[in-house]
């Protein structure tokens, strides 16, 4: 365990052969000075084919993914990624194409663009769209940077410094805000898990820009005052920002336009089903209403008539916030899978999502706690609080590793103690769903009659996908050890 | 019924009746009547597999691609070759359909797999530490930019004239969005950054960005930059095949580097996904944006890989963190760590070589040609800008006929007066190649 590519192979090995140079070989001080040449190699691994294919398909023996079993990390979305995406990402005329080719060379990739944004518009009902936001997080930013054009533009960003956002947004809310130099307020929940309509109107006044909402939110509870929340931001003269992290509760069925939001994010990670890649790619493409549709990035892609085109003429536009058009590859993977879906497809997503999270939540609730026992949207959570006086929800969730599934999302959100926020999604078979809810069950058993042994799981490695036992992050942070 | 979904009209039977429900409609009861009555679908039909790979087959189609054209562009994104190993071995599911490695434990792959990343990294740049990926080369500038402004508490930046403009961009968001105000530094005759200016305005300066090669491809003096602007950051954006030959900007004493990672094994894929490369200097290590695996120890002594210093994520610092970054460009890295680890040392100088030499040969070939000069008479890497009588877009035009995606039209990008062309070399163009392509350009 722990061996890099630089543990193995031996001096003067390659994997790679290069093309001859087929040009007269010029001395290099000729071509660059040499105060600019490098004078050491870099230190780099110096192995064979095989051996590379070796070391990384051992690597990936020792992960677990989606293709290995129930992924459940709640508001991540971990569903099925279905491989026929895969393959039309890698088209040639898709993989192979530069970004600056030319409009007239590009028409296809304009066009899935284009119809992309259409597709996304129509299932948030909203007005306009930027595909560019490389992430989530990204998304968030533009949207804040949105928010600040508005402002600018209508002549109130003097006075206007706030952001509010409900205390059980995601961190990347707050983070995203500050990058503008909004200043975030934090509005509570209530005890049914919803924002506090209380003390959100304690807060609405001629200083806020707006809001962030997450909705369902990640306690996994659709915002049921929604409209009243974007009415009453409205009324301040503010703006709601709709973050579609966990879109696939409602998808097929309802809609962040008709709920008076006026920008939202989609995840295509998440909702439209793109690999998670270990941490990325994502997108996250950005919608608006149409009075905020001149500060979208640019370029925009337009259409007129059978030709597509990338439109830079916007004045108003907050500029770039992307190298190129966006995360195009991953933009490929979810135009195929909406496509295949269709509006039955969408609408099927969403139903089996939630039916999956309640049917978890209901046999769950009968042994652990919780906090707001109803029916919940795509994810709910539940706490270990007060089921043991040594054991935390971290031991639960290693504990889980040893019964070969993924733990949930753990510790978030924030406003739960020892909190597990678990996300099925709609691609898990019923059987995995009850072998995930035995494991759970089972381990609640253990807690009462062998807590050690939840405190040094996991036991089992290494096996598939696990290789390690349980690991020293303080000593990791103390001793940080961060290259070979 | 749906194929990626398993439930049988059965199963929802079965699930319904454990939660105590009879309908699924019941699930959303909570959402207002109001919102689900105003609901319109899409108008799209669903497509069989093989349908969707039609219609997506149709549309790849409409598109030039490298491989049927032989391409001269460049400007951030190149068309390097992609060994096979590399798109079978991130096919792999274990490495394509994990997350954001939370639970350490069955996560080594991907965590070990950081840990090499970011060894080769600080290698390539000659810096003490690297991050696992930001999103591209443009918003890796504006996070180092970010960045600078956070540890210096200053607002001003100088920024050469000579980046990547599709980088200078998003560095204009992001300024006007943080409040940050950016100078412009021109360049001189020979295409590389006039030091005298930056001399001028070091006063309260925050830090100052350049790019080596630089966008026209021309290699950037580093040497006593960094002294030049003292406590000042010094940023540099760096394209990583080329520093298989040349000095990394560690040596010249750089605070944070920063690069467009696409041209280690990843395909240009119309612009995206790409991949941020960034790093810096370890006594910064607490104030730098994104994720990063550190090695440690599990309960047993054995060494394994965790997240690290995650105390500067969002997740744990909201609005105090060092970046909003999450989702990152991870299988893009993991493309990188498996090049770098494919072509090792040798491999990497003999490459950034062969581009560098072939380069030469067609400037050294288009040069004299009428009509044609070379732009700037600074060193260059593998692209250089060539100045012509005709209009760029005839050019192109006449160079398309023949197969060849020819080059940039720098016209749009207002940085350079006059007719210029960018022309990238990479080690896929053959001297047959490179010999008709001068042809075609004698012709118009």
């Amino acid at each position: 365990m722990g061996t890099t590519i630089f543990d193995i192979g031996e001096e003067g090995r390659s994997a790679l052969r290069l093309p001859a140079l087929d040009v007269p070989e010029k001395n290099l001080t000729e071509l660059i000075p040499a105060e600019f040449i490098r004078k050491e190699d870099a230190k780099l691994p110096q192995v064979s084919q095989i051996e590379v294919v070796r070391h990384y398909t051992k690597l990936s023996r020792m992960n677990y993914g989606v293709d290995n079993g129930i992924y459940p990390l709640g508001s991540c979305t971990m569903k099925y990624n279905p491989r026929i995406n895969e393959d039309t990402a890698r088209l040639p005329g898709f993989a192979s194409a530069h970004p600056l080719q030319g409009e007239e060379l590009s028409q296809g990739a304009l066009r899935l663009m284009y119809e992309l944004g259409e597709y996304l518009c129509a299932i948030g009902g909203m007005d306009a769209i930027t595909l560019q936001p490389a992430a989530g997080a990204h998304g968030e930013l533009t949207g804040m940077l949105l928010i600040k054009k508005h402002f600018e533009r209508t002549k109130g960003l003097h006075k206007r410094t706030k952001i509010l956002l409900p205390d059980s947004a995601h961190g990347t809310n707050p983070a995203s805000a500050a990058i503008c130099g909004f200043e975030v307020v934090h509005i509570p929940s209530d005890s049914r898990g919803l924002v506090d309509l209380e003390a959100l109107q304690a807060h609405l006044d001629d200083s806020v820009t707006g809001i962030m909402l997450t909705n369902p939110n990640t306690l996994g509870l659709f915002e049921t005052d929604i409209l009243e929340i974007t009415r009453l931001v409205h009324d301040v003269g503010g703006l709601v920002y709709y973050d579609g992290a966990n879109l696939n509760a409602i998808v097929g069925r309802a809609r962040p336009g008709d709920m008076g939001v006026d920008i939202v994010h989609y995840n295509l990670h998440k909702t439209f089903s793109t690999p998670h890649g270990g941490g990325g790619p994502g997108a996250g493409p950005v919608a608006v209403v149409k009075k905020l549709e001149p500060y979208l990035p640019v370029p925009r892609i337009v259409k007129d008539g059978k030709k597509y085109s990338f439109d830079y003429e916007r004045p108003h536009s907050i500029g770039k916030i992307h190298s190129f058009y966006g995360n195009f590859g991953v933009l490929v993977r979810a135009y195929t899978y909406i496509r295949m879906l269709g509006d039955a497809g969408l609408k099927a997503v969403s139903t089996n999502a939630v039916l999956n999270a309640n049917y978890l939540r209901a046999r769950l609730s009968k042994v652990y706690k919780a906090p707001y026992d109803r029916i919940c949207m795509h994810e709910f959570v539940l706490t270990t609080k007060g089921m043991s006086e040594e054991l935390r929800t971290l031991d639960v969730a290693k504990r889980l590793i040893d019964y070969g599934v993924h733990p949930s999302s753990i510790y978030f959100p924030l406003i739960v103690p020892e909190v597990m926020m678990i996300e099925p999604t709609e691609t898990v078979s019923k059987e995995e769903l009850d072998q995930f809810a035995d494991a759970l069950i089972k381990v609640a058993q253990e807690m009462k009659e062998n807590p050690q042994i939840l405190k040094e799981a996991p036991h089992v490695v290494p096996v598939y996908g696990a290789s390690v036992r349980r690991l020293d992050d303080v000593r990791a942070a103390k001793e940080p050890i961060l290259r070979g | 019924m749906f194929e990626f979904i398993p439930n049988t009209p059965e199963d929802q039977r079965k699930m319904l009746a454990e939660i105590g429900l009879k309908d699924v409609q019941e699930l959303f009861d909570d959402i207002p009547k109001e919102i689900l009555n105003k609901f319109k679908p899409t108008s799209l039909e669903p497509l069989s597999e093989f349908e969707a790979k039609q219609l997506l087959s149709t549309l790849a189609q409409d598109n030039a691609n490298t491989d049927d054209y032989v391409s001269f562009l460049g400007g951030g994104i190149y068309d390097h070759y992609v060994p096979s190993s590399i798109p079978h071995l991130i096919s792999r599911g274990e490495f394509l359909t994990c997350y954001t490695p939370y639970q350490a434990e069955l996560s080594q792959g991907t965590l070990t797999w950081m840990f090499e990343f970011q060894t080769m990294i600080c290698e390539l740049t000659g810096m003490e530490v690297a991050n696992s990926s930001m999103y591209d080369g443009g918003s890796a500038l504006a996070e180092a930019m970010l960045m600078a402004k956070n540890i210096t508490e200053r607002k001003k930046f100088l920024v050469a004239r000579s980046i990547n403009p599709h980088y200078w961009d998003c560095l204009k968001t992001y300024a006007w969005g943080a409040g940050l105000e950016l100078i412009d530094v021109p360049f001189t005759e020979d295409g590389r950054l006039d030091r005298a200016f930056v001399q001028k305005e070091v006063a309260s300066l925050a830090g100052l960005i350049v790019q080596s090669p630089n966008f026209f491809g021309v290699i950037e003096d580093l040497t006593g930059l960094k002294d030049a602007i003292k406590e000042a950051f010094l940023m540099v954006s760096a394209n990583p095949i080329s520093l298989g030959i040349l000095a990394p900007p560690g040596v010249f004493g750089a605070d944070i580097v920063v690069g467009e990672g696409q041209p280690l094994g990843n395909f240009q894929n119309f612009g995206g996904p790409l991949l941020g490369l960034f790093a810096t200097r370890m006594s910064y290590v607490r104030r730098m944006p994104g994720r990063m695996a550190g090695r440690t120890v599990d309960m047993d002594g054995k060494t394994g890989y965790v997240m690290a210093l995650q105390t500067r994520e969002q997740h744990i610092r909201r609005e105090k963190a060092t970046s909003n970054i999450c989702t990152n460009q991870a299988l893009m890295a993991l493309v990188a760590t498996i090049y770098l680890a494919m072509l090792g040392p040798h491999g990497l100088r003999r490459l950034a070589e062969i581009n560098l030499q072939k380069a030469h040969y067609l400037a050294e070939r288009i040069s004299p040609l009428p009509g044609f000069t070379l732009r700037f008479s600074g060193p260059f890497f593998n692209e250089f800008v060539v100045q012509s009588r005709k209009k760029p877009a005839r050019i192109l035009k006449a160079l398309r006929e023949d197969g060849f995606l020819g080059g940039i039209d720098l016209a749009p990008y207002g940085v350079l007066d006059g007719n210029n062309l960018l022309i990238a070399v990479t080690e896929k163009r053959t001297r047959d190649e490179m010999d008709r392509f001068v042809k075609v350009l004698k012709r118009t």
